[in-house]
């Protein structure tokens, strides 16, 4: 009986030591960043999903808003102030956290408007001339590499970030996106922010 | 509200389709002035150009999307107009490129196909590079003992190809794994229309994954 209470004790002693220390990047991103994106980083509006977002693509983002690089609205409001003290591992093992937690759709697009979201996104409009985004985002919308998941983002983040592309922000991405969106009306805008909101 | 005589109603009924028919005239006119423009948009080359480059990279290098993007820039005119071509006939097969070709114009295309050819941007590169060497010597050498040829004999000593025979300098790492593992599913497909792409076919089953991976290591570091 004090042999089993004593090896208890030290079993849960190990696990604690164990938790502190893998569970680093995750009580950074605890006290820092959930307050905003949400405690399982699911986002909550205007800040996006996080979780299940390409860990590429994060890493860019905070290394571009340490760097003040990119400039849209909320970046300026809000990330700049968040990444400021973050260095490259931190970074890094954010990055690597946020794309590991699993990500749920938001299903907050207009309904009507998906058929025609998806159509644009797996096929495009070639006499518009607009590129179908599966092409590089995937079929799923996941993403890959540095080109992030568009799938189950909220409706007003991806309304807002289509939008922005022609605003004259400076983006991390390169070229492709600001000549993409250029082409795109804001009704065809709506239709692929409201697709991409339902998809899981 | 009082009756309305008979007069009164014939001259209601006149104007009331007098104003829809100039409501629908004038609805026509601003649908066909959008449309037109559209049109005048759409079939415009440098609009198209700024399409293709939106997938293909801006210079036509290529991109490494979800799906590897091939480089256009450089490529032999009628190489790239058959493709083109090909991909409308059903003779290769990509739902993605379908749509893009197939309201094509001939001019469109070889205007595109010309377009192209002339760029030259640097390869995008990022290939293993221990592979290079193998793929050197298949591609310079052939496989003799299992009958292949060197690539270099149709395709140019630097790959930059000729006529109808691509040119595979700069071409993406993983775009021609791709072309090469999956030959005979995506090209011939068209058994009414039977095209050049037979030729690769033997080549293209013969390879390894290997030897596959060390070719197209070696012909993606070439400018």
């Amino acid at each position: 009986m004090k042999d089993k209470g004593l090896h208890l004790a030290i079993f849960i002693a190990l696990c604690c030591a164990f938790f502190a220390t893998a569970g680093r990047a995750e009580n950074l991103a605890i006290r820092n960043c959930t307050w905003c994106h949400g405690g399982a980083a699911r986002g909550y509006t205007p800040a996006p999903q996080l979780a299940g977002q390409r860990p590429q693509y994060l890493e860019k983002q905070l290394a571009d808003f340490h760097a003040r690089t990119r400039d849209n609205p909320f970046a300026r409001q809000y990330m700049w102030g968040a990444a400021r003290n973050l260095d490259a591992q931190s970074v890094r093992n954010l990055a690597i956290y946020f794309a590991s937690l699993p990500p749920r759709a938001a299903n907050d697009g207009v309904p009507n408007l998906v058929a025609l979201g998806r159509t644009i996104y797996q096929e495009g409009m070639p006499d518009s001339n607009i590129v179908a985004c599966v092409v590089c985002h995937g079929p799923n919308a996941e993403g890959v590499r540095e080109i992030p998941r568009l799938g189950g983002l909220d409706y007003s983040y991806l309304k807002r970030r289509l939008e922005q592309w022609t605003e004259g922000y400076h983006a991390a991405a390169g070229p492709p996106m600001i000549s993409i969106a250029s082409k795109l009306s804001d009704d065809q805008i709506e239709a692929l922010a409201s697709y991409l909101s339902f998809v899981k | 509200m009082r009756a309305l005589n008979s007069l009164q109603t014939i001259q209601i009924k006149r104007v009331s389709r007098a104003s829809l028919l100039a409501g629908a005239l004038t609805l026509a006119f601003i649908g066909g002035v959008r449309a037109e423009h559209r049109i005048e948009l759409s079939g415009g080359v440098q609009a198209k150009i700024s399409y293709c480059t939106d997938c293909h990279g801006p210079a036509a290098q290529g991109y490494r999307g979800y799906f590897p993007i091939p480089r256009l820039a450089g490529q032999q005119p009628e190489y790239l107009e058959n493709q083109l071509r090909a991909f409308i006939e059903h003779r290769r097969t990509n739902n993605i490129m379908f749509n893009v070709a197939h309201s094509l114009s001939s001019g469109m295309l070889s205007a595109l196909a010309g377009h192209f050819a002339a760029l030259n941007p640097p390869p995008i590169g990022g290939a293993p590079r221990q592979l290079v060497g193998t793929g050197r010597k298949i591609f310079e050498d052939g496989m003799p003992d299992i009958n292949i040829a060197a690539c270099a004999a149709c395709h140019g000593p630097n790959a930059t190809g000729s006529g109808q025979i691509p040119r595979l300098a700069g071409q993406l790492y993983p775009y021609m794994i791709k072309t090469l593992s999956n030959w005979d599913k995506e090209r011939g497909r068209n058994p009414t229309v039977p095209d050049t792409s037979a030729i690769m076919s033997p080549v293209a089953h013969s390879l390894n994954k290997s030897q596959i991976e060390a070719v197209a290591a070696f012909v993606s570091t070439l400018r």
